[in-house]
């Protein structure tokens, strides 16, 4: 009995979070597709989830690219298969290093901030205001940042995408002694539809989740500071897990024989 | 345990009838009925954690109660959401204890807030009011742009205050309006209300443990204690009330009908 009530505990506590979650999840998306809209607000957020991660994203792309070539030559030189590794830069880039990392970088910084930025509107009674103004906080705080999430993280990928391939070349060329034309040419050769496009399908899932996360914590955060710093956490947490689940899931999906 | 009062017989604007509610086992509201008539002040009165801020957030339909009913102008709220209770609120202006100002926008944004938003005002035309809002609380033009960060919280407190007022509501809600803010200011704070409460012919309901803001600007006042009215009646009559508990209350006695926790032990007990 004292080993099953904290287990029952646990699992009734679980399903009472998929089940708000669900319903915070669903009235956001209601709420993305009704008016009004406000496309200043989803401008913003664009920019401020997609301009100002590119420093971040990019960073990371370059150098996983070039830690994927350094590497991938050490390992294939021992079966002189060496000139595969454009194939492998490429396909393993643009399928799983772009949109994960990416949103795991996304997901620290962005999702981060917007737990912080929504908690302290909550604990300072703002977000109290907004429907004392009869403004739907779900139009005016979360829809914004939920589209922005889901249409900004795609084109922040493909960026990714591009710097990381760029990040093999420059240790495949300069370093490992390629040749710069062969080696794009292998990369566009090996380049497939839909490596790129399953990379996308999940950059806009992860886009959700981050900002779904942020929005969600921040939402129900309470206790002034600390519970303000617990959102935080728990965001970042909740969606990195989550992006990993869904990556699985989604890879699932397009690539499962 | 009522008084006699001079305002049954104006039309009830807000009308609550058995309204509960409770956190866990803590019974915070209990059965409470109230009326607040058209343009009245009505204060509310009692020692902190009596279900004051509960009573005010169940009006304004950001909590919802376990059973009762409010009404607004004869319309029933509770259960209401959605568009339907959008077009109650924009009857509304609330001023939040600590003013609540959203910090991405300037102050003029802030003031001019529920006219663009929720009234669907140009931007140029919300403006103008705003600025007029703003000199009517004391505040210049040149406060306009700057960011809710730069000011005091007495200045916070009267932007607020030309937020609630900005869309001329019908009913206006006062959260501890001077809490936090010296006696001048609070004064200040007080006379802004009066007389916006004037202005606009509006009706009142304001929350509140300080005394002297209470008489300064209510026409009535109700002591909440366990989550009922202990007391209501016309503010002039609280001095000469034999209510134990407006008198223990007023008088800031230990002794009396109101328990209050002061050891640890009574406070494990609660």
């Amino acid at each position: 009995m004292p080993l099953l009530q904290p287990l029952g505990r646990l699992i009734l506590s679980f399903f009472e979070i998929v089940g708000r979650l669900s319903i915070f999840a669903s009235t956001a998306i209601s709420h993305c597709f009704r008016p009004p809209f406000y496309p200043k607000l989803i401008l913003k957020q664009m920019i401020e989830v997609g301009y100002y991660s590119l420093p971040v994203v990019g960073l990371t792309a370059i150098f996983t690219g070039m830690v994927l070539a350094l590497q991938s030559y050490t390992g294939f030189a021992r079966f002189s298969a060496e000139s595969a590794i454009p194939n492998v830069v490429i396909v393993s880039i643009t399928r799983e290093l772009g949109p994960v990392l990416a949103g795991l970088m996304v997901a620290g910084r962005v999702g981060a901030a917007m737990a912080a930025e929504i908690g302290t509107m909550r604990v300072t009674e703002q977000i109290d205001a907004l429907y004392t103004l009869a403004t739907n906080p779900f139009k005016y705080l979360i829809a914004p940042r939920v589209i922005a999430g889901v249409l900004t993280l795609p084109i922040l990928v493909l960026v990714a995408d591009t710097i990381g391939v760029f990040g093999g070349y420059l240790v495949s060329v300069h370093k490992l002694g390629f040749n710069p034309a062969t080696y794009l040419k292998n990369t566009i050769d090996f380049m497939e539809y839909l490596d790129v496009v399953s990379g996308l399908v999940k950059a806009a899932a992860f886009g959700f989740i981050i900002t779904l996360m942020g929005c969600y914590h921040g939402f129900h955060s309470k206790g002034g500071a600390q519970g303000v710093g617990s959102a935080t956490t728990n965001a970042v947490v909740s969606a990195s897990i989550l992006i990993l689940t869904f990556n699985y899931i989604i890879t699932e999906l397009f690539f499962s024989r | 345990m009522t008084d006699q009062h001079d305002v049954t017989n104006k039309a009830v604007r807000i009308r609550i009838r058995g309204l509960s509610k409770a956190f866990g086992k803590k019974i915070v509201l209990d059965n409470l009925d109230l009326d607040i008539h058209e343009g009245e002040s009505l204060v509310v009165i009692g020692g902190s954690g009596t279900g004051k801020s509960v009573l005010l957030k169940c009006v304004l339909g950001l909590l919802k109660p376990d059973s009762g009913s409010i009404q607004i102008d004869g319309q029933e709220i509770v259960g209401l959401n959605g568009s339907v209770m959008e077009s109650v609120r924009r009857k509304f202006g609330m001023l939040f204890q600590y003013a609540a100002l959203f910090d991405s926008l300037t102050i003029w944004e802030n003031v001019a807030f529920g006219l663009i938003q929720a009234h669907g005002m140009p931007r140029e035309d919300a403006h103008k009011i705003a600025i007029e809002k703003l000199s009517e609380v004391g505040l210049g033009e040149r406060f306009a742009t700057k960011n809710p960060a730069e000011l005091s919280s007495g200045m916070k407190k009267r932007v607020g205050l030309a937020r609630a007022i900005a869309t001329s509501p019908e009913t206006l809600f006062f959260d501890e309006p001077t809490t936090g803010l010296d006696p001048v200011m609070g004064d200040v704070i007080d006379r802004l209300i009066v007389q916006s409460v004037k202005e606009l012919d509006a009706t009142a309901l304001t929350i509140t443990h300080d005394m002297d803001s209470a008489k300064r600007i209510s026409d009535r006042i109700a002591m909440l204690y366990q989550g009922k009215i202990a007391w209501i009646g016309p503010t002039e009559n609280l001095e000469t009330t034999d209510n134990p508990y407006i008198h223990q209350f007023i008088n800031g006695l230990l002794e009396g009908p109101i328990k209050v926790s002061v050891t640890n032990t009574d406070r494990a007990a609660e």
